[in-house]
C-alpha cells in the first residue's frame, strides 16, 4: 500500500510519462523474450492444455459458441465447423491439419496487415509470440481438437511411480510428488507436531487446540498419534461448524433479505441443518438432494423440507413499487445461477441474456436450467417489511418438531418459527426464453433440461423437475458434481484449488494443476458412499498436507504461488475464525451450536447511518452476556451493512452464491487487531485468569503464547516479551489510573485482582501476541 | 526490505507481470496499485492487472461525486419546462408515454394528470442556464458547472437504479466505480484510503444506502471504499483503546515487528513482511486521518461559505468540506450519498429543505476547489439515481403534488476535471418527458468519468470467473460534448 511510486509519476509532466512507458516496453520486451514461459514450446502441443485455453481467451468472443456473435461464420470451439470449409470465403480453410500453407488461420495471425489481423487491433486482444508459435505448432502436428477436460468423465489411473516412496503417506502424494519431481523440487519434510496440531484443529473444527490437546500430542509417540487426532477433531461438534461455514457462503446465507428495506429473515434454522448434516456426516449425495429436492422425495418429513432451505436463501425485495414479475424472475436467476456456480462449477448466469461467450451453454439451455427452479408459488414482492420473516411458501417449527425430529434446531422459546422453503407448484408455469434476459420480453418455451456436452438429460431417467435433476448430477457418469465438490474441499484446506477457478470449470477457467488427482479423488469420493469425513481424512492424512511451510529460494523461485504443493502454504485464518480464535484461546467463547444469530460489539452508527428507517433492522441492538462471545458464524449478517470487522477480513457479503473467498492483508485488518474490543477483551481476560494463577512472569507468557501462537514460545521471543512487559509494568506503576483504564474493555466482569499495573502490562504482552502474524495463520 | 529472499520474491512478481504486461504495450500501470499485491505475494486472478492504462493524458485526477440519494426531481431543478405549467392537470398523452412501464406505487393510478413545477426558474450566467429558486448558490456558479439534462437510465426502483449508477449493473455484486478507480489508478497518498465514502441525510424522504454501492466486487478488497463517520472513529477501529498512548503503541509496533521479522526467518514468507507493512499503514492513519477530520481548524470565510451546518459532523455540509480536504489529500475517489430526495408526496414541503443543505454546500465545494487552483483537476459530480415524473403521483394540486419515478431522463451536473464549464448539454421534450436530444445513458457517463480520469473504459478490464469485466460491461460511449 505504498503508494509512492504512483505519486511520483503524477508530479512529472506528462510527457515524461510517455517517455517512461516506453522504457517500460523495452523493459518488458527485454523480460518477455527471456522468460521461462516464452522460452521453449511443449514437446507435443496439447489442445486442452495449450491451445483451447487461447482460442478461448482471445478468438470466442467472436467465433465461438455464441450463434449471434459469430464472425465471419466461422467458429473455433467445435472441430467440424473450424475445420470445414469458410461460408464467406470459398476455397478458404481456417485450419487444414498440417499444412500451415492452406490454414487461413496461421496466415491471420502472423500478417502485418491491420485490416487482417487476428484478433482484430480493435478488440484490445493480442496474441503473445508464443500463443501464435502454439497454435502453428499445433496445426504442423494435425491439429487434433479434444473434448475439454472437464466434461470428459474423471476415472481413477493407476498412481505414478516415484522414486521418494519414503515420503509417501498415501495415494495423494505420488500425484503430487510426480509434479514436483518434474519441477526439481523436493517436498518439504512434516510440519513439526505442534503446527501440525494447529493446522489440523482449524481445517477440522476452526479452533485452536487446547494447550491439553498439545500436550498430549506431543506425548504420544505412537505411529497413529496424528491420525487419532484427527479422528478426535472430526467427532467434535464443533466440526459441523467449520465445514458448515464455506456451505453458507456457498449458499448465500444471511439473517436479512437484503436490497434497500433490508428486513429481518429467520433462515437459521436451515444454518443449524446443514451444520447438523456435516456433524451426522451426512453423504453427499444426500446433502445434495435434500437441498434441491427435499421437498420432491417421496412423503418428506420437515428436516427434508428445512433443507430446501437453500433454495430460498437469496435476496428478497421489499422496496414498495417494484414490478413483482421483474423480481420474481430475479429470484428464479439466483437459484439458477448458484446451482451453476456451487454444483457445477460453470458459469451459467453468463448465458441469461445471450448465448455464453466460451461455453456451450445457449441462451435456450439456461432457461432450460431455469425452468426447473421456476415452479414456486412465490411472488417478486409479497408484502410490507415487517409481515415478512419468511415469504411463502414457507414452513414453521414448533417446539413439538424441535423435540421429536428437528433436535439440531436452536430454538430459544415456545413461539414457533418460520422457515423459508421450496415447493412447486401444483400447475407447472411455463418458462420462455427470455429476451436479453429480460422479464418482460418473453419468446420461445421451454422445457426444464440440462445440455448433453456435460452429461444427457435421460427423461426416461430423471424426472423433469428439481429431484430429476439431483438424481442427474449424482449419477456415476456425471463429470462434474463430484470434482467441484472435492476440488473445493481442496481449496478450504490448502486455499487454492487444484482447478484455482472454483467456481469455473469450463473454457476460461484454470486447468487443473493435477488433473489425474482430482480425478482419483473425486471417482474415490463417489465410491466411498460420497462420504465427507472419509475425503477430509484422506487430504490431511497425506504427506502432501503435513509438510511443512518453509520456503527456500528455490522453491520460491520455481513454485511462487504454490501451485504444486512443494510445501504447506501459510493462510490467514477466514475471517470468523480469527475471532474464534481469539475467544477461544482467552477461554472466552461460548460453545453454544446454533441458534438465533447474536449482536455482539460493532461501532456505534453503522446500521443507523444507512437504513431507509423501515423494519426491525433499523437500529443495532447489541446482545450481552454470552451472546458477545459466540462464534464468529453466528454473528448476525444484514446484508445491506455486513459486520465491519468480517468484511474486512475478506468474508463474504452474502450478496450472491461465493465459492472462494479471497485473501487480502489491509492496514484496516490491522486496526480492528489493534483497537476491537473484542480482541482487548480477551487480552484482558487472559491477563486476568492468568494472574489468579499465580504463576511467574515467564510462565504466565509461556501459557499465553502456548493457547494463542498454539507453539511453546522461543527464548529471543520471550525476551522481547518479557522486556515490553517490564516497561509497561514500569509505565503503569507510574501512573495506575491509565492501568485501570486501559483494563475498562468489554462487558465480561473484572476478575478482583491486586496488583493492577501487573494485569494491565500483562495485557499488553497478550494483545500483542495476538497480534503477531502467526497467531492468526494456519503454518 | 534488504532481505535477499523477499527481494527475490518482489521481483519475481514484478517479472511476472512485466511479462503480462506485453499486452498492454503504452500501458503506464506500473504503479502503486501493484504493489499490495507485490507485497502480499498472493497470486491475483490470472489478469489482475490492467491492461490499459490511458494513451492520453487524464484531465482529472482525482472525483468528488455528490450523490443526492432518493432522486431529486430535475422538473424543480435543472430541467425548466414551462409548457408543463401550462397544461397542468392534463393528462399525459398515452403517445408520449410510449409503453414506458410504470412502477408498483403509480401502476393502479388511473389518470396521470402533467403538473408544473411550483418554483420559479431564472436564467444565470454567460451560459443563460435556466436554474429553479431552490438553487440559488448553485445559480451562481453556472459558468462553472455543465449540466446534463440528457441522463437516462433501465432501472425504476432505488436499489436497482442506485446499483446501476455506482456498480454499472443492477444486480450482482460489481465493483463500483470508485472501486475501478482505485484499482486502475491507486492512490496519491500513502497514508490514506483510495476511496472514501461520506453518509449524510437530509430532511426529506429517505431510502437507506447500501454497502455494496462502494463493494470492491471481485477486486482486491484494498479497493473497497473506507467509510469514514461522524462517531468517535472518524474510520472504523481507527483510535488506539481508551488508555494507551501513541508513544506506547509505537513501542507494541516496535515489538511486532521485531517477532514477525524473528517468523519471517523461519518461513521466509512475504506475507509477514506485507503484515509489517500493513501495520505501518495503519500506524500512520492513525496520524493523517484525526488531521484531515479535524475541521476545526478552518479559517472563517470557508465555514461561511459551507455555512454553519459544517461544523456539525455528518451533515452533508460537514461531508462537502471533508471532501475537499480528502480530495486535496491526494484521495482519489470520494463518494457522498446525501439521503432524503425521494419525493412521491409532499414535494413542495420537502424539495426546499434538501434543496437548502445541498445547494450552498455543494457550490461551496466547486468555488473552494476553483480558488484553491484544484478545480481543473479535480472532477465534482452532483445528481441522484432516475428523475421525476411530469405527472402527479396520487392526490397533487397546484399547491402540494408528489413525483413517481423516471428513468427516461433526468439531470445531473458536473464541474471541473476537464468538464466543459457553462454548458447546459441535452434536451427534454417540451413537457419534460423524453429526451429529445443528445441522450446521456448511465454507461455513457461512466464511460466519459473514466476517460477524463484518463482511464480507457474499454480496456480497464479485471478477469473474474473467465471473463473480462469493465465498469462499462459492453456498453458506453464517452460524451465528447461535454469535454473540455
Amino acid at each position: 500500500m505504498d503508494y509512492a511510486v504512483r505519486k511520483n509519476i503524477w508530479k512529472n509532466k506528462w510527457f515524461l510519462g510517455i517517455s517512461f512507458s516506453l522504457i517500460l516496453t523495452l523493459f518488458v520486451l527485454a523480460f518477455s523474450s527471456g522468460s521461462q514461459a516464452e522460452a521453449s514450446l511443449p514437446e507435443v502441443v496439447d489442445y486442452n492444455f495449450h491451445i483451447r485455453p487461447i482460442l478461448s481467451d482471445k478468438c470466442y468472443t467472436c467465433h465461438g459458441p455464441d450463434a449471434n456473435k459469430r464472425e465471419a461464420g466461422l467458429r473455433l470451439d467445435d472441430e467440424m465447423a473450424a475445420k470445414a470449409e469458410l461460408s464467406e470465403s470459398p476455397g478458404k480453410f481456417a485450419i487444414v491439419a498440417g499444412d500451415l500453407e492452406k490454414s487461413e488461420l496461421v496466415h491471420r495471425i502472423w500478417t502485418a496487415d491491420e485490416n487482417e489481423l487476428m484478433p482484430p487491433p480493435e478488440s484490445n486482444l493480442k496474441l503473445t509470440d508464443r500463443e501464435r508459435r502454439l497454435l502453428q505448432k499445433w496445426i504442423e502436428e494435425g491439429a487434433e481438437f479434444k473434448q475439454h477436460w472437464a466434461y470428459i468423465p474423471p476415472q481413477k489411473v493407476d498412481l505414478p511411480e516415484v522414486k521418494k516412496t519414503s515420503w509417501v503417506k498415501n495415494e495423494i502424494d505420488p500425484f503430487v510428488l510426480e509434479k514436483l519431481d518434474e519441477l526439481g523440487l523436493a517436498p518439504n519434510p512434516m510440519a513439526d507436531k505442534e503446527r501440525l496440531l494447529k493446522r489440523a484443529a482449524f481445517d477440522l473444527t476452526g479452533l485452536p487446540p487446547t494447550v491439553e490437546m498439545q500436550d498430549r500430542f506431543l506425548a504420544d509417540e505412537s505411529s497413529d498419534a496424528y491420525e487419532k487426532v484427527l479422528d478426535g477433531l472430526m467427532e467434535s461438534k464443533h466440526y459441523g461448524e467449520k465445514m458448515a461455514l464455506h456451505w453458507l457462503d456457498v449458499a448465500r446465507y444471511a439473517d436479512s433479505h437484503g436490497y434497500q428495506d433490508d428486513g429481518l429473515r429467520t433462515m437459521w434454522p436451515w444454518r443449524d441443518w446443514v451444520i447438523h448434516a456435516f456433524n451426522e456426516n451426512y453423504p453427499y449425495d444426500k446433502f445434495l438432494t435434500w437441498q434441491l429436492a427435499g421437498d420432491l422425495l417421496p412423503d418428506p418429513n420437515k428436516e427434508m423440507l428445512l433443507a430446501t432451505g437453500f433454495n430460498r436463501n437469496h435476496k428478497i425485495t421489499q422496496e414498495g413499487g417494484v414490478i413483482d414479475e421483474e423480481y420474481r424472475i430475479e429470484y428464479v436467476s439466483d437459484r439458477t445461477n448458484t446451482f451453476g456456480k456451487a454444483f457445477l462449477g460453470l458459469t451459467y448466469e453468463c448465458a441469461k441474456c445471450h448465448d455464453h461467450k466460451y461455453d456451450p451453454i445457449s441462451q435456450q439451455n439456461y432457461f432450460q436450467a431455469f425452468a426447473f427452479f421456476n415452479q414456486v408459488p412465490e411472488k417478486g414482492l409479497f408484502g410490507t417489511i415487517d409481515a415478512n420473516f419468511a415469504d411463502p411458501p414457507n414452513m414453521q417449527i414448533f417446539t413439538e418438531d424441535v423435540e421429536e425430529l428437528l433436535h439440531f434446531v436452536n430454538k430459544k422459546d415456545s413461539m414457533p418459527v418460520k422457515v423459508m422453503i421450496m415447493q412447486d407448484s401444483v400447475d407447472m408455469r411455463s418458462t420462455h426464453i427470455l429476451d436479453r434476459g429480460n422479464y418482460d420480453a418473453p419468446t420461445t418455451v421451454v422445457r426444464p433440461f440440462m445440455p448433453d456436452f456435460i452429461f444427457p438429460f435421460d427423461s426416461s431417467k430423471f424426472e423433469q423437475n428439481r429431484l430429476g435433476l439431483a438424481r442427474w448430477l449424482l449419477a456415476d457418469e456425471h463429470p462434474l458434481t463430484a470434482r467441484v465438490f472435492v476440488n473445493r474441499i481442496w481449496q478450504e484446506i490448502f486455499g487454492t484449488g487444484i482447478v484455482k477457478s472454483s467456481g469455473d470449470f469450463g473454457m476460461q477457467g484454470d486447468l487443473p494443476t493435477h488433473l489425474e488427482l482430482l480425478d482419483y479423488l473425486s471417482v474415490d469420493f463417489r465410491e466411498s458412499g460420497w462420504d465427507i469425513k472419509y475425503l477430509m481424512k484422506k487430504i490431511l492424512m497425506s504427506a502432501t498436507y503435513r509438510q511443512s511451510s518453509e520456503a527456500d529460494k528455490r522453491k520460491l523461485e520455481r513454485d511462487p504461488d504454490n501451485l504444486y504443493f512443494s510445501r504447506f502454504p501459510r493462510r490467514r485464518l477466514n475471517a470468523e475464525f480469527v475471532k474464534d480464535h481469539v475467544l477461544a484461546s482467552s477461554g472466552l467463547l461460548n460453545r453454544e451450536i446454533g441458534g438465533p444469530s447474536v449482536k455482539p460489539y460493532q461501532p456505534d452508527g453503522i446500521w443507523e447511518s444507512a437504513t431507509s428507517g423501515r423494519g426491525l433492522l433499523q437500529t443495532y441492538i447489541q446482545d450481552h452476556g454470552g451472546d458477545l462471545y459466540r462464534r464468529g458464524m453466528y454473528t448476525f449478517i444484514k446484508r445491506t451493512v455486513p459486520p465491519p470487522s468480517m468484511l474486512m477480513f475478506d468474508a463474504s457479503n452474502r450478496d450472491q452464491c461465493e465459492v472462494r473467498r479471497l485473501q487480502t492483508n489491509t492496514p484496516l485488518q490491522a486496526l480492528v487487531m489493534l483497537n476491537d474490543p473484542h480482541t482487548l477483551e480477551a487480552s484482558r481476560v487472559l491477563a486476568e485468569k492468568l494472574m489468579e494463577e499465580e504463576k511467574s512472569l515467564n510462565e504466565m507468557i509461556q501459557s499465553a503464547f502456548r493457547q494463542i501462537v498454539c507453539r511453546k514460545v522461543k527464548a529471543d521471543e520471550l525476551e522481547v516479551l518479557e522486556e515490553y512487559y517490564a516497561e509497561m509494568k514500569t509505565t503503569f506503576e507510574a501512573e495506575p489510573q491509565r492501568a485501570d483504564s486501559n483494563l475498562m474493555v468489554g462487558e465480561y466482569p473484572r476478575l478482583k485482582n491486586e496488583d493492577i499495573p501487573s494485569v494491565a502490562a500483562l495485557m499488553q504482552v497478550i494483545h500483542t501476541i495476538y497480534n503477531l502474524e502467526e497467531s492468526i495463520s494456519k503454518t | 526490505m534488504a532481505n535477499p529472499l523477499f527481494e527475490h520474491k518482489l521481483n519475481t512478481n514484478r517479472r511476472h507481470f512485466l511479462s503480462k504486461l506485453s499486452l498492454g504495450v503504452g500501458s503506464l500501470a506500473l504503479g502503486s496499485l501493484l504493489v499490495p499485491d507485490m507485497f502480499s505475494g498472493k497470486e491475483g486472478e490470472s489478469d489482475a492487472l490492467p491492461l490499459g492504462f490511458s494513451h492520453f493524458a487524464p484531465k482529472a485526477k482525482r472525483v468528488i461525486y455528490l450523490f443526492q440519494n432518493g432522486a431529486p426531481s430535475q422538473l424543480e431543478s435543472f430541467d425548466y419546462k414551462p409548457k408543463l405549467n401550462d397544461l397542468h392537470g392534463q393528462e399525459l398523452p398515452e403517445s408520449v408515454r410510449n409503453g414506458q412501464r410504470l412502477t408498483g406505487m403509480t401502476s393502479g393510478q388511473k389518470s396521470f394528470p402533467l403538473i408544473g413545477s411550483k418554483f420559479g426558474f431564472k436564467q444565470y450566467g454567460q451560459s443563460g442556464a435556466w436554474i429553479s429558486d431552490l438553487f440559488p448558490n448553485i445559480a451562481k456558479i453556472a459558468d462553472d458547472i455543465c449540466i446534463i439534462r440528457s441522463m437516462h437510465t433501465e432501472a425504476i426502483n432505488h436499489d436497482p437504479a442506485l446499483t446501476f449508477m455506482q456498480t454499472g449493473a443492477q444486480q450482482g455484486n460489481r465493483p463500483s466505480i470508485g472501486a475501478w478507480m482505485s484499482y486502475g489508478l491507486g492512490s496519491e497518498n500513502k497514508n490514506l484510503p483510495a476511496f472514501c465514502v461520506l453518509l449524510s441525510r437530509g430532511r426529506g424522504n429517505g431510502q437507506g444506502v447500501y454497502s455494496k454501492l462502494w463493494t470492491n466486487g471481485f477486486l482486491d478488497s484494498i479497493h473497497q471504499g473506507v467509510q469514514f463517520s461522524s462517531g468517535e472513529d472518524p474510520v472504523l477501529y481507527l483510535n488506539n483503546p481508551k488508555g494507551v498512548k501513541d508513544s506506547e503503541r509505537r513501542n507494541m509496533l516496535d515489538k511486532l515487528d521485531k517477532l514477525n521479522s524473528m517468523s519471517y526467518e523461519e518461513f521466509g514468507d512475504p506475507e509477514i513482511h506485507a503484515k509489517i507493512q500493513q501495520y505501518e499503514m495503519a500506524y500512520r492513519m492513525q496520524t493523517a486521518v484525526p488531521e484531515i477530520t479535524d475541521l476545526s481548524k478552518e479559517p472563517e470565510h470557508i465555514i461561511r461559505m459551507y455555512g454553519a451546518d459544517c461544523l456539525i459532523p455528518g451533515t452533508y455540509a460537514a461531508n462537502c468540506l471533508l471532501a475537499r480536504k480528502l480530495s486535496e489529500s491526494g484521495v482519489r475517489f470520494v463518494q457522498l450519498y446525501h439521503q432524503g430526495w425521494d419525493q412521491h408526496g409532499n414535494l413542495v414541503g420537502e424539495m426546499p429543505l434538501q434543496a437548502e443543505d445541498s445547494d450552498r454546500a455543494s457550490a461551496a465545494l466547486v468555488m473552494d476547489l476553483k480558488q484553491r487552483g484544484l478545480l481543473d483537476e479535480t472532477l465534482v459530480v452532483w445528481g441522484g439515481e432516475f428523475g421525476r415524473t411530469n405527472y402527479g403521483q396520487g392526490a397533487s394540486s397546484r399547491e402540494n403534488y408528489g413525483r413517481d419515478h423516471h428513468p427516461r431522463a433526468y439531470s445531473i451536473w458536473m464541474a471541473g476535471g476537464g468538464v466543459k464549464p457553462g454548458v447546459v448539454y441535452g434536451e427534454t421534450d417540451e413537457i419534460g418527458y423524453n429526451i429529445v436530444k443528445d441522450p446521456v445513458h448511465v454507461h455513457d457517463f461512466h464511460a466519459t468519468m473514466m476517460h477524463l480520469m484518463g482511464l480507457n473504459h474499454e480496456q480497464l478490464t479485471y478477469k473474474h470467473l473467465g471473463r473480462r469485466y469493465r465498469l462499462t460491461d459492453v456498453h458506453g460511449k464517452i460524451v465528447p460534448g461535454i469535454l473540455a
